[in-house]
């Protein structure tokens, strides 16, 4: 147990606390490492412990039924993930795999409510992590009319495509999801969607349009 | 051979997310930047895009139709 005192004066969630009670919460930090690839949360599973990213780069994802995966978050040094289920006595709603090694900082769950119930700062520093993570999911719901976001992407490629000959637009999820309004995941979402119904194919990077009518049509473009 | 990603030099951080989570070994840390190597089995699955903090790292796509039908 124990972790660099350091590291953890750097989160959100501990900020603000004098020395001596980051001593006495960091008795409850525990360090892990994670090769990557490796599943560190599992969907469905109850959830048992706040994670700290302390060097590497993890993703929280989902997996569809057929079993392609959806990116949501991804969790840089300094970033959390879990709050949500911890907090709310749930099951984890996504997995969280290791994308590259990592090394994470953990709390469990007892241990941050005894901590939170011993020191206010901590919980008043929970509710701005929350209020946080509340704003984020406010902003993906307004992007949530899925077909809206595929329909533009789809008007987008469009719009850009080249002829053939000459400088030939070349544009990133990025820039896309900029033009958009939307989240960079939302067009890769939007991407395979196309894929699927036909109208594109992504061969590394190029985007392929196979058929214009069908493009049209999901862009909303008639005539 | 095929494009690589594409680094901006100007906004990288040489924070190393890039190089820690790209399967194919195109991206590397030398003399304290990041390098883009060519390498057969770089799949532009645009994950260093999307880890890059500083938006210094883009994997464009170029958009054309399909000119032979079968
Ligand atoms: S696109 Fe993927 S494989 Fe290619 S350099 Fe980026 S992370 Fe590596
Ligand atoms: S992730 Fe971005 S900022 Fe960090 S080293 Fe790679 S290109 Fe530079």
């Amino acid at each position: 147990m124990a972790v660099n005192l350091d590291s953890l004066k750097s989160l959100p969630y501990f900020s603000g606390l004098s020395e001596s009670v980051l001593l006495s919460v960091n008795q409850h930090v525990f360090e892990k490492k994670a090769e990557r690839g490796e599943i560190l949360v599992f969907e469905g599973e109850p959830a048992e412990t706040l994670y700290f990213v302390v060097a590497g780069v993890v993703k929280v994802f989902k997996t569809s039924a057929d079993g392609k995966e959806q990116i949501y978050r991804i969790i840089r040094p300094g970033d959390s993930f879990n709050d949500v289920p911890i907090l709310a006595d749930g099951v984890n709603l996504a997995s969280a795999a290791a994308m590259s090694a990592v090394v994470l900082n953990g709390i469990k769950k007892k241990d941050l409510e005894a901590v939170s119930r011993e020191y206010p700062q901590v919980a008043l520093n929970i509710i701005k992590v929350l209020s946080l993570r509340v704003e984020e999911l406010v902003s993906l719901v307004e992007d949530f009319s899925f077909r809206r976001v595929s329909g533009r992407v789809a008007k987008i490629l469009l719009e850009h495509t080249g002829n053939g000959g000459g400088e030939r637009p070349r544009l990133t999820q990025q820039e896309m999801a900029a033009m958009i309004g939307t989240a960079r995941e939302m067009v890769g979402r939007s991407f395979r969607s196309l894929e699927e119904e036909g109208a594109i194919r992504i061969e590394r990077n190029r985007i392929i349009i196979v058929n214009q009518e069908i493009l049209k049509k999901i862009a909303g473009i008639t005539g | 051979m095929g494009d690589m990603p594409i680094i901006d030099e100007a906004k990288c951080q040489r924070c190393g997310l890039c190089v820690s989570i790209c399967v194919c070994g195109a991206l590397v840390m030398e003399d304290n930047a990041v390098k883009v190597i060519q390498v057969e089995n770089c799949g532009w699955c645009t994950m260093c895009e999307l880890v890059c903090p500083n938006g210094a790292i883009s994997c464009p796509f170029e958009i054309v139709v399909e000119t032979t039908r079968d």
